[in-house]
């Protein structure tokens, strides 16, 4: 990285009245390290074709249009530094996938402080490694779902970073197919129409202190390996099927410090192996976290359950998880050799969580007298909920985080 | 009239199980909020008390009271009064007592610890627990002239509502399970008045799982401005109703 040319070569001023009035002429005309400085403006040239390793910078928030009809931006060469644009109205189409700024098989690309907006795709990036994406807002207006692309979309790409970008109302905020070695940092992805962040078959990548706010979805982590959570916080996902975090067939991962609060159902896990879910929030969620019978040797253990409406639930009885020294607000045991261990296991599945796993409506009957009986009465002799599915060592109080 | 509702409450204010239930709804208030480390879990907690022990006082204190004026009642029927003064005058005489005591014991504490959306809608659920109960009171003393009859069919139309109706609503649930029953649910939950306080405070607490599928079904019906209207005005109407019913009865009756 780093090989975008900043201050090296000479500087093309574009503009009305510049020595170029637009932007094509001005590309055209530059070679390899050049500048290429864009002035207020709109520009609306059709497709912007970027074949040279030049630095491309707006100054005085120019405005590059396409009209509803083209790709804003394409990025065909390695080395391109883009900065300072307002990029908007890209056209649609499901066959070539349009976006405001789309790289094409070009390494060590820079998209930093754009406004994107109103695009099929933001940023649409494919074939390219050591990519940066840095604080750049991205937002669609659209409201018909056919018409909405993805916020960031990443494609087959390595070593991407994906840093401090704001993202709203499309289709996901970002997403990550065969992506690998890759880091998202300190986005903020809410209100979109699907997920939030959707991850297929991207191993070794990490995300970290992103906030992923009342998306339609939640987040999806799919078919991927090695994939590390660490410190985000998942708010107000809200939907039958809507998750804070939804996990399929991911295994060797690694789940810490993160926040769920408000949703539907805080981590959603299927076919889930060898996943460490450890010092993280559960907070006021319909449901803490649902873990289907498919899912093996996860260890869930250090976290803090509060204010839910159910902490787990599952969906059948055969328990192959570990769910040892969790902090539960509703563990009523006590604590006589104070060693801060409850001397009574805690079963997190009360008997009313299983009923509304069979029998969903039966939710309106939720804290009546008769239930709270039924619980209590299943707590003293577990017959229905899977007595195996306790935490032997439950914490008397909430671990500081 | 002013002047036989002052007197009823007078009378019931000095009463000492009245008293005794403002303490113990004070008592078990205050412990919950202070023993509980966050207001929400306390809320939780006082919510079945309101669904359970304000009902039944209100159904036994005010059905017992009913056949004890029952000379009171002669007195005042002999004057030149209309009976349906009288009657209304009692029941809103004992109904303010009796919501009196739980505001001091319990709404009190609800707004100091936990005044916010979900502490106002418990405190309007014991509101209407204790008007709706009260009323079924008199519908119940209404019903026969034998003081132990009377408060048999009371104690057992709170039996009935408090944990009966659920357990057949369970049931039924179970019963009709392939098919799509959620509207059917909330039909049948307005038939009982403990229910529709209970979920009028559900949907507070318990908002992020009230979201999912069924959940979004109720709550886009309960949960929004006309259907909390359309709740309220039902618990209205089982205040009413019975109250009606039982008064339409005292006015025939042969004393």
């Amino acid at each position: 990285m780093g090989l975008s040319a900043i201050g090296l070569g000479r500087q093309l001023l574009t503009g009305p009245f510049k020595q170029y009035p637009t932007i094509k002429q001005a590309i055209s005309k530059s070679q390899a390290g050049d500048t290429v400085l864009v002035f207020a403006g709109t520009y609306k040239e059709g497709n912007i074709i970027i074949d040279k390793p030049i630095y491309f910078k707006g100054t005085g928030d120019p405005v590059i249009d396409g009209e509803l009809k083209y790709e804003v931006l394409s990025v065909k060469s390695p080395n391109v530094t883009i900065e300072g644009f307002t990029i908007r109205n890209s056209g649609h189409g499901s066959l070539d996938d349009p976006g405001g700024i789309k790289v094409y098989a070009s390494n060590n690309v820079i998209i930093q402080n754009n406004k994107i907006e109103n695009n099929f795709f933001g940023i649409y990036i494919q074939y390219s490694k050591h990519c940066l994406i840095r604080n750049n807002y991205i937002i669609s207006n659209a409201t018909d779902e056919q018409l909405i692309g993805n916020g960031i979309h990443c494609w087959k790409s390595d070593s991407l970073q994906i840093t401090s970008n704001e993202i709203q109302g499309h289709r996901d905020g970002i997403y990550f197919e065969f992506v690998t070695n890759s880091g998202i940092f300190l986005n903020h992805s809410k209100n979109n129409i699907r997920y939030g962040l959707h991850f297929m078959f991207s191993n070794n990548d990490s995300y970290v202190l992103n906030t992923f706010t009342g998306n339609g979805a939640g987040v999806a982590v799919m078919f991927t390996k090695n994939v590390k959570m660490f410190h985000n916080v998942f708010e107000q996902n809200w939907g039958d099927a809507a998750y804070g975090l939804l996990l399929k067939e991911i295994s060797d991962s690694q789940i810490a410090g993160n926040k769920f609060i408000s949703n539907t159902s805080g981590i959603y896990m299927e076919g889930t192996n060898r996943i460490i879910v450890t010092k993280n929030s559960f907070h006021q969620n319909g449901w803490g976290m649902r873990i289907q019978a498919s899912c093996m040797d996860n260890i869930i253990t250090k976290n803090n359950f509060t204010a839910n409406t159910f902490d787990i639930t599952t969906n059948g009885t055969l328990v192959l998880n570990n769910f040892d020294g969790n902090y539960w607000d509703k563990y009523e045991g006590y604590d006589l050799n104070k060693d801060k261990k409850g001397d009574v296991p805690y079963h997190p599945i009360s008997l009313f969580s299983v009923i509304v796993e069979m029998n969903p409506p039966a939710m309106l009957l939720y804290r009546s007298i008769i239930v709270s009986l039924l619980d209590k009465s299943e707590k003293l002799i577990p017959s229905l909920t899977p007595d195996l599915f306790r935490d032997n060592t439950p914490l008397m109080r909430a671990i500081e985080l | 009239m002013y002047r036989i509702i002052k007197y009823v409450m007078l009378d019931i204010l000095k009463n000492k199980i009245l008293l005794f239930y403002t303490l113990l709804l004070a008592v078990l208030s205050w412990s919950v909020f202070s023993l509980e480390d966050n207001a929400t879990k306390g809320v939780l907690t006082l919510l079945n008390m309101v669904l359970l022990t304000v009902p039944l006082i209100a159904v036994i204190f005010s059905a017992i009271y009913v056949y004890n004026c029952g000379e009171f009642i002669e007195l005042l029927v002999s004057q030149p009064i209309k009976r349906t003064k009288i009657y209304i005058s009692i029941f809103t005489g004992l109904s303010i007592s009796l919501l009196l005591a739980f505001m001091v014991g319990a709404g009190l504490p609800i707004l100091i610890f936990s005044f916010n959306l979900s502490g106002l809608h418990l405190i309007m659920a014991g509101i209407f627990s204790t008007l709706v109960f009260t009323a079924l009171a008199f519908l119940s003393a209404s019903l026969t002239r034998d003081k132990a009859k009377g408060l048999g069919i009371a104690i057992l139309t709170w039996l009935f509502f408090a944990l009966l109706f659920d357990g057949i609503i369970l049931f039924l649930v179970f019963q009709f399970a392939e098919y799509p029953i959620e509207k059917m649910m909330i039909g049948i939950s307005v038939l009982s008045p403990i229910d529709l306080s209970r979920i009028l405070v559900l949907l507070e607490l318990d908002v992020s799982a009230m979201m999912g599928y069924t959940g979004a079904i109720f709550k886009e019906f309960f949960g929004t401005l006309t259907g909390r209207l359309f709740t309220i005005l039902l618990l209205l109407l089982w205040t009413i109703i019975p109250f009606l019913i039982a008064m339409f009865r005292f006015r025939k009756k042969d004393l």
